[in-house]
């Protein structure tokens, strides 16, 4: 359900109602005016556990009106939490066209998304739309009791979104979407395991198994030793991939970071290894999210790698417009200063098992998740991070020791580069950092990583 | 608006709730940003609702609605009960409160210029001016920004606290790239995220963004030549003020939020090396180490009158003489960790978000040097300034800090510049390592405006006080 033409009933037809009514109440006030409105509406919920009981346990109502305005190209933009009655949606109208009128001229104000239909997209679940504090409560029950005695902490979160957008250049679009996720670990003494699931789904959400896999990560993980700092073979999981893919967006195939001389990404060069295929595709049945951005331009499956080449950047509609391109549906609300971000990449899945990508591994590091990484340089892509939740050391292909977590310091560029990857898993994990930053993501086993210090310094 | 809290107060309180608090909020922003010498980004808002927290046996159940009628008010209180109540699956030992007496009141930051009475043309041209400023002098990006942030809560407990604030904060910040073959560089002014207070667009005035422009850009220029910082295991770092600030926030602030301590934190933003036991006797730095939370002081972005909680602000000691003695608390972690009386550290980031251990103004007592006379006793070391990038482990133990800007120090004279300026170190060790501290007259209220932490994540504004700082035998120039 992704047009305004297949709209029907309930919330959607709730939140075009309030879009279309805001466009009136804009075209009242001043008719010359460009305009533009997305409607959010939906829940979030989130049962939160930690020493293994509940502890806080919060749910919300959205009701999220977001209005953007152009006055002979001086654009603003205002957004109302709250009562969206037309006394209030016309105060803010009120205040949003005055700051256009008096706010200096924008000579790269892109215009308005025209019609044009997005790819049909529906990933939603009526049953996780009405989920019930005591469904999530059953699953961290599961979760904890699994644990087998261990502490744990994590999450159980339902999320649901229904999004309408209208223009005044005739664009109209509905979406829906929901997810549900589950995220904890579990501890001992000397070591924390974490496993998580994110679906369209609550119903795929089984509580108890990846309670286990994280108590049984946290088992293997404990009393480890400290390893020496320096270059390692890594099998990251895919939490970790995700981690690196992250970066590789938001400083690299943006099309903002492209146009300011801040990224990596030079179009037609073999910058990745060639085992490497990256697409955003929200399209792909695996993953989440609604199929257009905050600026109404449908999102049509893009490659940005493919073969190892890099081909494609990310845009939105003022990067595009200064790149002489078209947007591809990537503008996030309050982005503007960060470019083309919003995303459900997928990266293309190998043929092996995470284990027999350890079994490939001569001396090497098997790294479970990253922990409070920061680029140093955008340009190198170099980051520094820490190892979280679950570090082995592997030695002629077999896990053979739990090891203290490790400092690293990496370019993120340089380990996924031309003949760095030794392989990929068939095996993908969906992880969910943010609405609008999706990954579908496999392990890998990576030639190099640059491990620079220990956990004692 | 206190009516519609104390409905909400009640409808938890008749769904079962043993205890029950709400927050009315009605929070007004706005951003605009420059880059290149033109405006891109005005953005506004207003957000208004109430949320209402509700506690039954060993868990908060918490519930927002965006709206502030009685019935909406109602309906989040007995939903924030009823979400409560379905934690009982997997309930702990029941939780308590350590006494807060209960109070009313009503609490304004200071504020000598509306930040709303400024006109926006004249916000506009200054950002213009400052990013054509940067960009004549050496600059391939210029950008800068302004926000401001007007909250008016209205606060009710069903112990009898009735609290009402009118909050203002504003700052801003502007920064210049330069652009090298394989590399890019960077320098920030006042700080890498700016300047922010409760204060006032005096603030903004005060900072004088035109005045630094110009030096900014061609430092950002003057770096792609530099030379690199050189890797050694062992030198003395001397640290700009904006740097401590950030040293503080990551390596202190954190560590000392009781939640993260008690493990409420644990699966996400972490928990702590520091040990409850160890409270009142843990070396954690030289004898020079001297940090409070205050959230009393005057203009500092940790600064408010009451906490969410209804607690009324008060100046915590955290670290005296080099040793622990105290932690960021509320009202429920305080009860279970042993502390008499709540921190009152307990806010939110809206309506919609329950209230959770934050930072207020996490700041160092100044002491009697100066960055110059640091300078001037150093033989051989590094002299590091603006933070560029942050990165700590989960126990907020093993950091390592970049800096945008560094300068060799050679016989007590500041020699050449370095570029990719990094320091590493563990915590208590580094702490440990502080042999010299700016006095008064270098003591800046830094304010951080995006300090995330929960789930779902909030973001916070807190302050340190801090002051230029030496430390002896760092590791620097880690380099990938």
């Amino acid at each position: 359900m992704t047009t305004a033409d297949a709209a029907t009933t309930g919330s959607a037809a709730r939140a075009i109602e309030t879009a279309e009514r805001t466009l009136d109440l804009v075209r009242a006030r001043a008719a010359g005016a460009e305009a533009e409105v997305t409607v959010r509406q939906g829940t979030e919920a989130l049962t939160r556990f930690a020493t293994s009981f509940i502890h806080q346990n919060v749910a919300s109502d959205v009701n999220h009106v977001l209005i953007r305005v152009a006055l002979d190209g001086r654009s603003a933009a205002t957004s109302i939490d709250g009562p969206a009655d037309d006394e209030a949606l016309g105060r803010a109208i009120d205040n949003v066209l005055e700051a256009a009128r008096v706010r200096p001229a924008d000579p790269g104000w892109p215009g308005l998304a025209s019609r044009s239909e997005p790819p049909e997209v529906d990933h939603f679940d009526e049953a996780t739309a009405n989920a019930t504090p005591d469904e999530r409560a059953r699953r961290v029950r599961a979760f904890v009791d699994a644990a087998g005695g261990l502490e744990t902490a994590g999450f159980c979160s339902t999320t649901t979104v229904q999004l309408a957008f209208a223009n005044s250049a005739g664009q109209r679009l509905t979406g829906r979407g929901t997810a549900a996720e589950i995220d904890g670990i579990a501890r001992t003494p000397t070591a924390d395991g974490s496993s998580r699931r994110v679906s369209v789904r609550l119903d795929e959400l089984d509580g108890r198994a990846v309670g286990e896999r994280a108590a049984g990560k946290a088992r293997t993980a404990s009393k480890p030793t400290d390893l020496a700092p320096g270059r390692y073979e890594v099998v990251l999981e895919a939490d970790c991939v995700a981690n690196i893919l992250s970066f590789l967006l938001v400083a690299g195939f943006n099309g903002k970071a492209v146009e300011e001389g801040r990224s990596f990404a030079r179009l037609g060069e073999a910058q990745f290894d060639r085992s490497i295929s990256l697409r955003d595709d929200v399209t792909d049945p695996g993953t989440l999210g609604v199929p257009f951005d905050i600026e109404g331009t449908p999102k049509r499956p893009l490659d940005l790698v493919r073969d190892g080449v890099t081909s494609g950047l990310l845009h939105t509609r003022r990067t595009a417009r200064a790149a002489g391109v078209e947007s591809t549906g990537h503008a996030v609300e309050g982005g503007g200063a960060w470019g083309a971000l919003g995303a459900n990449l997928v990266f293309g899945a190998g043929q092996k098992t995470t284990e027999e990508l350890i079994a490939g591994v001569v001396r090497g590091v098997l790294v479970t998740d990253f922990w409070y990484t920061r680029i140093l340089d955008p340009r190198t892509q170099v980051v520094t991070g820490l190892t979280r939740n679950g570090v082995w050391l592997i030695e002629d292909g077999r896990v053979v020791r739990p090891v203290t977590n490790l400092r690293f310091t990496q370019s993120f560029l340089d380990a996924l580069g031309p003949d760095a990857v030794r392989g990929i898993s068939a095996e993908r994990a969906l992880v969910l950092a943010g609405w609008d930053s999706i990954y579908l993501v496999p392990s890998l086993h990576l030639a190099s990583w640059n491990f620079t210090g220990g956990a004692k310094g | 608006m206190e009516d519609i809290a104390t409905q909400a107060v009640e409808a938890a309180l008749a769904a079962g709730a043993a205890y029950a608090d709400a927050r009315v909020m009605e929070i007004r922003t706005e951003a605009m940003s420059a880059r290149n010498g033109v405006v891109e980004g005005l953005d506004r808002a207003e957000r208004a609702g109430v949320g209402v927290r509700a506690l039954i046996g060993s868990s908060w159940g918490f519930f927002a609605v965006p709206d502030v009628g009685s019935r909406a008010a109602r309906r989040a209180g007995e939903q924030a009960a009823a979400v409560a109540r379905a934690s009982n699956l997997v309930a702990g030992k029941a939780l308590g409160l350590v006494p807060e007496a209960p109070t009313t009141g009503h609490w304004e930051s200071e504020r000598l210029e509306d930040p709303w009475a400024v006109g926006l043309a004249e916000k506009g041209d200054q950002l213009e001016g400052v990013t054509r400023t940067m960009l004549e002098h050496g600059a391939d990006l210029a950008e800068a920004s302004h926000r401001i942030w007007d909250t008016r809560k209205w606060f009710v407990s069903s112990e009898g606290t009735r609290v009402d604030q009118h909050i203002v904060e504003c700052g801003a910040a502007m920064s210049a790239t330069a652009v090298g073959d394989n590399e890019t560089q960077r320098r920030s002014y006042p700080g890498i995220r700016g300047q922010y207070g409760t204060r006032g667009w005096e603030l903004v005035r005060e900072i004088d963004l035109p005045g630094n422009a110009a030096r900014i850009a061609a430092e950002a220029r003057a770096l792609l030549t530099a030379d690199v910082c050189p890797s050694l295991d062992a030198t003395d770092l001397i640290l700009g003020g904006e740097q401590m600030a950030l040293q503080i926030h990551e390596s202190v602030g954190h560590a000392t939020e009781l939640d993260r301590i008690l493990g409420w934190e644990a699966a996400f933003a972490g928990t702590s090396w520091l040990e409850l036991p160890k409270l009142g006797s843990l070396r954690f730095g030289s004898e020079l180490m001297n940090i409070t939370a205050d959230a009393t002081l005057p203009g500092s972005l940790g600064s408010f009158g009451y906490d969410d909680e209804g607690t009324p602000a008060h100046p915590v000691d955290i670290v005296k003489d080099g040793i622990w003695v105290g932690a960021l608390s509320g009202r429920d972690s305080a009860a279970l960790a042993g502390i008499a009386r709540s921190g009152g550290a307990v806010r939110a980031d809206g309506f919609d978000r329950i209230p959770m251990v934050r930072m207020t103004n996490v700041g160092l007592v100044p002491g009697s040097d100066s960055l110059a006379s640091m300078i001037a006793a150093t033989d051989d070391g590094i002299h590091m300034d603006t933070n560029r990038s942050w990165s700590i482990d989960d126990k907020r133990l093993n950091f390592q800090f970049g800096c945008e800007i560094g300068w060799e120090i050679k016989g007590g004279k500041r020699g050449r510049l370095l570029k990719n300026p990094t320091y590493t170190g563990i915590s208590p060790r580094f702490w440990g390592a502080l042999d010299m501290l700016g006095g008064p007259d270098e003591w800046t209220f830094w304010g951080t405006p995006n300090c995330g932490k929960g789930q779902p994540q909030q973001i916070g504004h807190t302050g340190h006080p801090a002051v230029p700082a030496r430390f002896r035998g760092i590791r620097v120039g880690v380099r990938g």
